[in-house]
């Protein structure tokens, strides 16, 4: 029974948290929130460098053959950071290859998704959505075609595939080639301004149905969901942090307000929340990777703690900071709003909770 | 990473849940002299085949084992529904006090009887006049020649009224500062210079007592630690306290959860429907096994930095506020589950028993609020607000 990481895991730790700290300091950060792109070509080809596209992806296919416990290590770093970027996105794509690609699929993807020669996204609101992130009602026609709208897909507007849910839990890979047969993308307005989102009009596209693999699609769900709460659980330390820093130096009433009862208490609220969250995310990346039949579970507790967490560790850092924490001058706020975006990715605390108490047998 | 137990792990469980199995005493029978001498007697089975005092050193009568070992026992008597031990104080606090800051000779003298149950030990910190704030304590000890007199009121006490020994802080020093003029001592409760007087709870029930002490006599040889050390002293009761009950504390509330659940699956919520159809119920429950999730892992992760560090740290003050918040709301959400039972005292499941026990975890062993205070300026660093 052992916690820690071990020492490869640490120096991945320690390489993500200096390498974000040197590139993405936040003045980088609020540009890339006003870019439309959100992400230069140099910046994709340092994060290729790392290998960090590949991090799941086989070795024989250029990846780096890690595990669901490195990917939430570098996802909590990423949150820290709140470094916009489409890696997250490729990410998601990458797991659903490895996952239910097809032979062919697997073999023209792969390879090119993990050298950074190629980029992918995960499309699974449809434009009448309701709560459920695996519920679609998007069905090919006769000739194989998808005709249909997906919102707030992630960085679509880069990525070179998308891969599309649809009914009874099927997934369709659609090219977005120069040629833009039957494929538009629109910017969203996002609430989040360092991860784009896009929505994605198909119009008789032509789409690669990927393999009906259930449960390593519900694994490959899982370690999304994981990964959005380990990115919040990394924007929850940064504001708490934030917060903390903000406390020690303010003086109100001849004192630091973080003498105050009503302010500590505050932060120490936030630590339980921060610490908690992390523990269900650590757990669940492990579980994904040697508890499989624990591992959904493991995974809707941290998305729902999470998710919960991430946005009120957040908000409750903004009151520390009174009224300049409602500026736009001050970075908070972006914290605030990726702690809440990802609350509502791929299913909210509520839609979780939901399936753990079904998972309990409740 | 690696949650699961190694080998050697696996087999200190699989070996002492068989002999928990062979050995189950059950349920403690009613009133308090005989659930004593229950407890008592459990005690002794256990401590004749070596599982009282799990992490202590072999030399003092303990098993010498790992910490992973004493977790993995303070989750195991819980799973197993075992009674409580009669010296529950003195293995959780006082023994590892005795351990971290005892003389040789302390060792010697106080564990064995400790893990026998021959003496039970009692703690007295709090005064009434001296609760958050224990450090203004007033309790006096003066020394003449080798002894200490000591007059005071102490409350709080739990199992006073079988105890051999108190673990008693008292002011030595008046001239110096609050936290440096205590001194902390093994007292002889059998004298009679000390009174007991049980205090009755909201629950009707007397774990507690008033201790009135009236020129009681200490001999010196009985400081544990230095004279004026106290304060510290007292700390590392208070850290082991919070620390180690996590694990059995946790364990019980996932106990709790799956019997409550087990008891919404049957009750009627809305309109004779059942309770756990109900979404908020539902919701309410999810919760609760995420926030249990939470306390299990916490201790876990607690566990991991205690073994590189040596000593429990503040963070053990989250784990312990955190359990009284999910054990509260668990409670809570049972009364609601229950309908208009919850106006009645259920003898059976006991859920309105728990419900007004529960007030007292945000209280007993620290309020929130003083926990809130340790994790803010000892953790996050923020300045304190004296």
């Amino acid at each position: 029974m052992n916690f820690g990481f071990t020492d490869d895991q640490q120096a991945i730790k320690r390489t993500a948290r200096d390498f974000l700290q040197a590139r993405y300091p936040l003045a980088t950060v609020r540009g890339l929130a006003e870019d439309e792109r959100g992400f230069t070509d140099e910046q994709w080809a340092e994060l290729v460098e790392l290998g960090w596209p590949g991090v799941i992806v086989p070795e024989e296919s250029d990846g780096l053959g890690l595990g669901a416990v490195e990917l939430v290590i570098i996802a909590e770093e990423m949150g820290y950071a709140l470094a916009p970027s489409p890696w997250f996105s490729t990410t998601c794509a990458a797991l659903m290859l490895v996952a239910a690609g097809t032979q062919a699929q697997r073999e023209r993807w792969l390879g090119p998704l993990s050298r950074g020669e190629a980029r992918g996204t995960l499309a699974v609101w449809d434009e009448q959505a309701g709560w459920s992130p695996d519920h679609s009602e998007v069905e090919p026609d006769g000739d194989g075609k998808l005709s249909c709208v997906k919102i707030a897909v992630p960085d679509a507007g880069s990525a070179d595939f998308v891969i599309v849910s649809g009914a009874d839990g099927r997934h369709y890979l659609v090219e977005n080639d120069a040629s833009g047969a039957g494929i538009t993308l629109v910017a969203e307005p996002a609430v989040d301004p360092t991860r784009k989102l896009y929505r994605v009009e198909l119009s008789a596209a032509p789409a690669a149905p990927l393999d009906l693999a259930p449960e390593a699609v519900t694994r490959a769900y899982a370690t999304i969901v994981t990964l959005l709460a380990a990115e919040n659980v990394g924007a929850a330390q940064r504001a708490m942090e934030m917060a903390v820093a903000y406390a020690k130096d303010r003086a109100q009433f001849e004192r630091p307000i973080g003498a105050y009862q009503a302010v500590s208490h505050r932060c120490a609220q936030m630590l339980l929340e921060v610490e908690g969250s992390r523990s269900l995310c650590y757990w669940a990346a492990w579980a994904l990777e040697n508890e499989p039949e624990t591992a959904p579970r493991a995974a809707s507790m941290a998305k729902a703690y999470a998710g919960d967490a991430g946005f009120r560790v957040a908000a409750s850092a903004l009151q520390v900071h009174g009224g300049i924490g409602f500026t736009y001058e001050h970075d908070l706020h972006f914290f605030l709003k990726r702690a809440h975006a990802n609350a509502h990715a791929f299913g909210d605390s509520r839609w979780h909770r939901d399936r753990v108490a079904d998972l309990a047998g409740v | 990473m690696d949650l699961t137990l190694s080998p050697a792990e696996e087999a200190f469980r699989d070996e002492l849940r068989t002999w928990l199995e062979a050995n189950n005493p059950g349920r403690e029978p009613a009133g308090d002299e005989a659930a004593f001498e229950f407890r008592r007697a459990w005690q002794r089975k256990l401590n004749d085949a070596g599982w009282a005092g799990v992490s202590w050193p072999k030399e003092y009568g303990g098993r010498g084992a790992t910490l992973v070992e004493q977790a993995i026992f303070n989750e195991e008597v819980v799973r197993a529904r075992t009674p409580s031990v009669a010296n529950v104080l003195a293995l959780a606090m006082g023994g590892p006090t005795v351990i971290a800051h005892g003389t040789e000779e302390q060792k010697r003298r106080f564990l064995p009887p400790i893990l026998s149950a021959d003496e039970i030990w009692c703690q007295g910190f709090s005064e009434p006049g001296a609760g958050s704030d224990l450090a203004s304590l007033k309790t006096r000890a003066v020394r003449h020649g080798d002894e200490w007199v000591v007059t005071g009121q102490k409350v709080w006490t739990t199992f006073a009224h079988h105890a051999k020994w108190c673990m008693l802080v008292a002011r030595t020093d008046p001239e110096a500062p609050k936290h440096k003029g205590l001194t902390y001592f093994l007292m002889d409760m059998e004298q009679d210079a000390v009174q007991v007087r049980p205090l009755r709870q909201i629950t009707g029930e007397s774990e507690f007592n008033e201790l009135f002490i009236e020129e009681a006599r200490i001999p010196h040889e009985n400081i544990v630690g230095a004279e004026g050390e106290g304060w510290a002293v007292a700390i590392t009761t208070l850290m082991h306290e919070r620390a180690t009950l996590a694990f059995g504390l946790q364990v019980s509330v996932q106990i709790a959860l799956r019997e409550l659940i087990e008891s919404a699956r049957s009750a009627r919520g809305m309109d004779g429907a059942v309770a756990t159809e109900d979404p908020v119920i539902r919701q309410r429950l999810a919760q609760l096994l995420i926030e249990s999730e939470v306390l299990r892992l916490n201790a876990y992760r607690g566990l991991s930095a205690i073994m590189r560090s040596g000593v429990p740290g503040p963070e053990g003050s989250l784990g312990k506020w955190h359990w009284s918040e999910v054990n509260q709301s668990l409670t809570e959400l049972a009364m609601e589950i229950a309908g208009p039972r919850a106006m009645l005292s259920d003898s059976e499941a006991n859920w309105t028993y728990r419900f007004l026990r529960a007030r007292a975890n945000s209280i007993e062993g620290g309020t929130t609020e003083i926990l809130k205070n340790i994790v803010a300026e000892r953790v996050l660093g923020l300045p304190r607000m004296r």
